[in-house]
């Protein structure tokens, strides 16, 4: 047997070569009913041409399943979600075609050719750029994380939902970035003395706005115009969406048309009604806009089945809104023993990281948690911490430690653990 | 020709590294002071940048009723769309009812939102007579504002909303005040 990293066949990544043979003969017997290739001839892939070349690729087929998670609300179809299906993906780029969704008045079909963004308010000269102007300033590209504020909001419920990962924490996405340092934007425009804060605006049917301190704009915001290296897709904000890494997804305006810079914010509708966390008193927090640390485990989870007793790897995504990853622990025995993860190269700040770690799982009961640290020191708080910060019912800014139970049949369920 | 010296070599290095990182580009286009008022519909709460013109709690009704009623419900008591009234005091209650009334700061936020995203169907069809006169009315449900109110740019900033105190800003990351 090899030596346990921490309890319930949690297995120190050293051992996995030792576990190989045995691993590897178990799934051959397995898989044999399933084999209908090697061994019995070329199969008809062999015999017969593929499909043509095409002008712009598509997944296959055979993961039709593998869809954003979301069903128009009927009363308002643009308003609302969707939820990338985080338990169906591996690695750390989110495709951009399965990015969450969240719109608060549909999609706008913007032609880019007739899009500018107006920069003014308390500067020494109002600028008006096109896209075609932006494009010939210097460029930058960056690996970062957007996630809804209300993600994962659902576990402030009572009872656990008995839902997917996606349903629950989907509203994630890991993209690359590129675009212009909105810096040199502000500096060309000349930021006047008494500007506080920045408020932008989108360019869709609810003239979504938000007020950003002046201080994170001048930081490491940007204005993306790319996305995993093609043009920002619609849904994320096509063909520029404002950017500044680690804050709640909303406040990255997507279609950005305006920037007024001001010595007080807005008080928007999304600042104030919604986007505001209520405490038990009956205060509300404002503004509070960055992402804290947070994992979650998306296999196994709920719906993904194990398939009898042995090897599996555990595998989840790991972020914080304060900066990189330092730590991921994960527990099999409820919180009892911990022992950490793989953290898989690069550990990007304000990014996600995948992270993972072996099992051999003996068949008994077992209650699967994570737990991140950043390099702030900030740990995960449990759920019952987090609930204590604010009034019943509040799911915005939910980062607690999340569990998985696995039951002897190999089912998986939400649990509070 | 004689070889460049060592100094003249790290001059030049020094030139080349300058003309990689060259300030960037200057290329915004002014823009002058009515293209900035067109685009500009943010209302900040002071009233800066209130437009102009007025609205009663009476002309105001008869825009909700035609234009917001539908998805608000009567007297802003919630259908498909969000509750506006009532709930005022609810909110350290632990069944928290967050409404315009209940919960919104700041009567500005109103207009500026009406203004820009309602109806939802068609978003900036409002007149801003309209603006301030279903802005008023929903003020009006609650008392916040009397049944005989006219807002305009100079009164709507001085309108105070029961929960004006109930925020606190975690802008640096913890709480400010």
């Amino acid at each position: 047997m090899a030596e346990e990293a921490a309890g319930g066949g949690l297995l120190h990544r050293r051992n996995l070569l030792r576990l190989g043979a045995a691993t590897a003969a178990a799934g051959a017997t397995a898989g044999a009913a399933k084999a209908q290739s090697v061994g019995s001839g070329s199969p008809t892939w062999m015999t017969h041409p593929g499909a043509t070349i095409s002008g712009y690729g598509a997944p296959t087929h055979w993961r039709d399943a593998v869809k954003r998670i979301g069903v128009p609300n009927p009363s308002a179809p643009g308003t609302g979600g969707s939820r990338t299906p985080i338990h169906m993906l591996e690695g750390a780029i989110t495709p951009s075609g399965l990015h969450f969704e969240r719109h608060h008045n549909g999609v706008p079909d913007i032609d880019p050719a007739r899009h500018e963004l107006l920069i003014h308010g308390l500067v020494r000269q109002p600028l008006i750029f096109t896209l075609d102007t932006l494009m010939r300033y210097p460029m930058q590209s960056r690996v970062r994380f957007i996630e809804c504020a209300g993600n994962s909001g659902v576990l402030n419920r009572p009872e656990p939902a008995q839902v997917t990962a996606g349903d629950i924490n989907g509203l994630i996405a890991n993209s690359e970035w590129t675009g212009i340092k909105l810096s040199t934007l502000l500096d060309e425009a000349g930021v006047a003395p008494g500007a506080a804060w920045v408020i932008a605006e989108g360019a869709d049917a609810a003239g979504m706005s938000r007020s950003i301190p002046l201080g994170r704009c001048m930081d490491d915001a940007m204005i993306a115009l790319y996305q995993n290296g093609e043009a920002i897709r619609p849904e994320q904000g096509f063909p520029m969406r404002l950017l500044v890494p680690g804050i709640q997804g909303n406040a990255n305006v997507k279609w950005l048309r305006r920037l007024k810079v001001t010595a007080v914010p807005a008080n928007t509708k999304d600042e104030t009604s919604r986007y505001s966390e209520l405490m038990p008193d009956g205060h509300a927090r404002q503004f509070m806009l960055t992402m804290g640390v947070k994992s979650v485990i998306t296999r196994p989870s709920f719906g993904l089945t194990l398939n009898g007793p042995g090897f599996y790897e555990i595998s989840g995504l790991a972020w914080s809104g304060d900066g990189r990853i330092h730590r991921v622990e994960v527990s099999v025995d409820g919180g009892k023993s911990w022992a950490d993860a793989e953290l898989a190269e690069p550990v990007l700040s304000k990014a996600v990281v995948r992270f993972r770690a072996p099992w051999m799982w003996d068949g008994g009961p077992a209650t699967l948690l994570s737990r991140a640290q950043d390099h702030t020191g900030a740990v995960q708080p449990t759920r019952a911490e987090w609930l204590a910060q604010y009034a019943p019912g509040q799911g915005y800014h939910f980062n607690a430690i999340q569990a998985w139970g696995v039951s002897p049949d190999g089912k998986v369920a939400n649990v509070y653990a | 020709m004689s070889t460049p010296s060592l100094p003249i070599l790290a001059a030049l290095a020094a030139v080349g590294l300058a003309a990689a990182a060259p300030a960037p580009p200057r290329l915004g286009r002014p823009a002058t002071p009515a293209e900035v008022a067109r685009a500009d519909i943010t209302i900040l709460p002071d009233g800066n940048n209130l437009p102009t013109g007025s609205g009663s709690v009476a002309e105001g009704e008869a825009v909700y009723v035609a234009k917001c009623q539908t998805c608000h419900g009567v007297a802003g008591a919630g259908a498909t769309a969000d509750r506006l009234s009532g709930g005022i005091g609810s909110l350290a209650s632990g069944k928290a009812v967050k409404t315009v009334a209940s919960y919104w700061p700041y009567a500005t936020t109103v207009f500026d939102y009406v203004r820009r995203a309602m109806p939802l169907t068609q978003p900036q069809s409002l007149t801003n007579r309209e603006v301030y006169a279903v802005t008023a009315y929903l003020l009006s449900i609650d008392g916040i504002v009397p049944k005989t109110a006219v807002l305009d740019a100079n009164s709507l900033p001085l309108v105070k909303m029961p929960n004006r105190d109930g925020f606190v800003s975690y802008a640096s990351g913890k709480p400010e005040k």
